[in-house]
Order: C-alpha cells, then structure tokens, then sequence
C-alpha cells in the first residue's frame, strides 16, 4: 500500500472509531425492531433466534460485539483525551482499547460456539 | 558525468490553479541530496521554468513545505535517502490550500485563519509600563512554551483530514497558536481568544486523528493544544454561558 499522511496509529484509531459507530448506528434500528417482534410477532421472534444458532451468525456477532467494545473503550479515550488533563501516551492508550475489545469479543465468541 | 552516477525518476506535479500533471525527471542521486536539492537541481538545470518556493534552506522559515510521496515535508531538512521509493521521488504542492504554479501554493488561508482564530498578541500593558516579569517555571508557561517552536510551514495544515472536509476549519496551526497566547500571562484577551475558537470553523471540529504532530516537522503537538483549547471552551461556557 502506498504510503500517505493516513498512515499512522492515531489515524486507524480514529478510522476504526467512525466504522464502528456507523455499523452501530445501521444495526441499531434493526436490532430494536427484532426486540419489538416479542410484543408484536413472538412466533417470528422464535424463528428469528432459531436462526441466529447458525454459525455465521456467531461469526457475525463477534464482529458486532468488538464493534461495540471498541467503539466504547476508544470513545473513552477521546472523552478523556478531552476532558482530562492531558496525557502523552494516546498510542498506547488506543493499543489498550483495541487489546482490550479483542479480548471481550473473542471471550464472547469462544462462549458462543 | 560518470556512468556509475545513479538516475533517480522524480514526478514533479506542474500547472496551476485550473489543474495539471506530474511531469518525469532524471536527476542524479548524490550523497547528502535533500528534496529542495532535488527540485533547485531540476530548476537550474532541465527546466527553468519550474516554480517552487524556498529561502533559508536549514528548517528556520517555513517556506519549502511540498508533499513528498503522499507526504507533507519539509523538503530543506528532507534527505533524499529517507524518503526514496525504490528509484522514484514523487513532489506535489501542498495539500489543503490552493496551488499558484507548479510546487507553490497560496498560503494566503492558512495564514488568515491564524488572525481568524485570534492568534495575534493582545497586549496587556503600554510602552511606559514596566516589563512584565514571567515565571518560566509556572505550569501556564510551561505548556505556552510546547507550541512556540512553530515555523509556519503549513504542513500540519496539509496533513489534516479535517481541513481537507471542510474549509472553515480553523486548522492546527493556527489553533495552536491561540493555545499558546491564551496561556501567555501577558495576553489582555482570553475571552476574545475563547470566542473565536470556538465557532462553527473552531476546536470542535477536530477529529483527534493526530496527523498534525505526526507530521511536524519541529516535534510540536497541535493535538494537544486542541483538546486544551476543548477543554477550556467548554469550561468557559459551563462558567460564562459562553
């Protein structure tokens, strides 16, 4: 890949961050509107987390679940990263968030299967 | 010239503000060379007509910022032998602002958004008062003194995602120096300071993304005097209601 002013760790940090909250902002509408079909639908509900067993399923949850770790965990960086007192090591802090989701969201997986 | 001298392929961008194209160049490689020998080399002897800017050539004036394979640079204090790809150079006018002709482009916007954003000293006592006595050691003094080192190269500028989507934004130059003046104890004007940075083109806009000290050519962190600039903004509106 061709070397731009883009590559650096910071700038993923940030990429990563804008990816994760529009994915989360797309599954959110649909994820709410599967959660009202206990009230509305329950036997489509029931069809529906039949379905979610398959196996690409999960795969696909492990993606939503780092998704939303990182988007936490790096959130929490800019937050402090604005509010608090300033500290040198962004690099290593947005290293932490992104060590830190890996491990919740390959935990969660690892449950899953 | 020997045969053993070795021929680098160097894309030089030319044309102006309507557009244009990069045009190939040999030039021999030499120990020591820089991206400014580069270009003056191509200048003085392929094309004269080549157009590029440049004075004190040791990373003082802040005149001879090009992007150099992708890359805001200064090209005086660039060498050769750190950026090459392979055998090939690739020079362009900075990003973000407009091009002139050829590798000069209209600093014209940066520099205005350096009065925009109130980095202008607002002097707090007459040429009859006595002369302010400063601690060096106080904490205000010390983080004034982690962003005067800027030369105004403008490459911060041209590394920035955030001025390239939109062009109101004041950009980390010109907030960095607004940081150092609000922690000048001689500045009348904080308020006023506060005030300008924090309209629809000020600190907010700032992604965080850190390309500005990555790419500083002196170490300086512009980043940080954003999310100063955030934070005593915010503390000022929550106190003042503005």
């Amino acid at each position: 890949m061709k070397k731009t002013h883009r590559g650096h760790p910071l700038w993923f940090s940030y990429a990563l961050h804008r990816a994760s909250g529009l994915g989360l902002a797309v599954f959110l509408p649909f994820h709410f509107y599967i959660l009202s079909m206990a009230l509305t639908q329950p036997e489509r509900l029931d069809y529906f987390l039949h379905f979610a067993e398959n196996p690409l399923v999960k795969v696909a949850e492990f993606g939503l679940v780092f998704g939303l770790a990182i988007h936490m965990f790096g959130g929490l960086r800019v937050l402090a990263m604005e509010w608090l007192p300033w500290s040198d090591n962004q690099k290593t802090l947005a290293a932490a968030a992104l060590a830190v989701s890996f491990l919740i969201s390959v935990t969660f997986f690892l449950k899953a299967i | 010239m020997s045969d053993s001298v070795k021929l680098m392929d160097v894309a030089i961008w030319r044309g102006d503000a309507t557009g244009g194209a990069y045009e190939h160049f040999e030039v021999p490689a030499q120990e020591s060379q820089t991206i400014l020998d580069v270009v003056s080399w191509i200048q003085q002897n392929q094309d004269a007509n080549l157009t590029y800017r440049y004075a004190c050539r040791v990373g003082m004036c802040g005149s001879c910022a090009m992007m150099v394979n992708g890359t805001p640079r200064w090209t005086c204090r660039t060498h050769v032998k750190k950026v090459l790809d392979g055998n090939k150079l690739t020079v362009a006018p900075l990003r973000n602002l407009p091009v002139i002709k050829d590798l000069a482009t209209d600093m014209d916007p940066f520099f205005d958004k350096w009065v925009e954003a109130e980095g202008v000293h607002h002097p707090s006592k007459t040429r009859d008062d006595a002369i302010e006595l400063i601690d060096p050691k106080s904490s205000a003094r010390v983080e004034a003194n982690t962003g005067i080192e800027c030369i105004n190269c403008s490459i911060c500028y041209a590394a920035c995602d955030t001025v390239a989507g939109n062009t109101d934004y004041l950009g980390p130059a010109a907030l960095q120096r607004s940081w150092t003046l609000y922690n000048d104890a001689r500045d009348a004007d904080k308020q006023g300071i506060l005030d300008a940075v924090s309209g629809t083109g000020g600190c907010h806009n700032c992604h965080s993304q850190g390309s500005c000290a990555v790419h500083c050519p002196n170490d300086l962190n512009p980043m940080k005097a954003i999310a100063g600039l955030k934070r005593a903004t915010a503390m000022s509106f929550l106190k003042n209601g503005r």
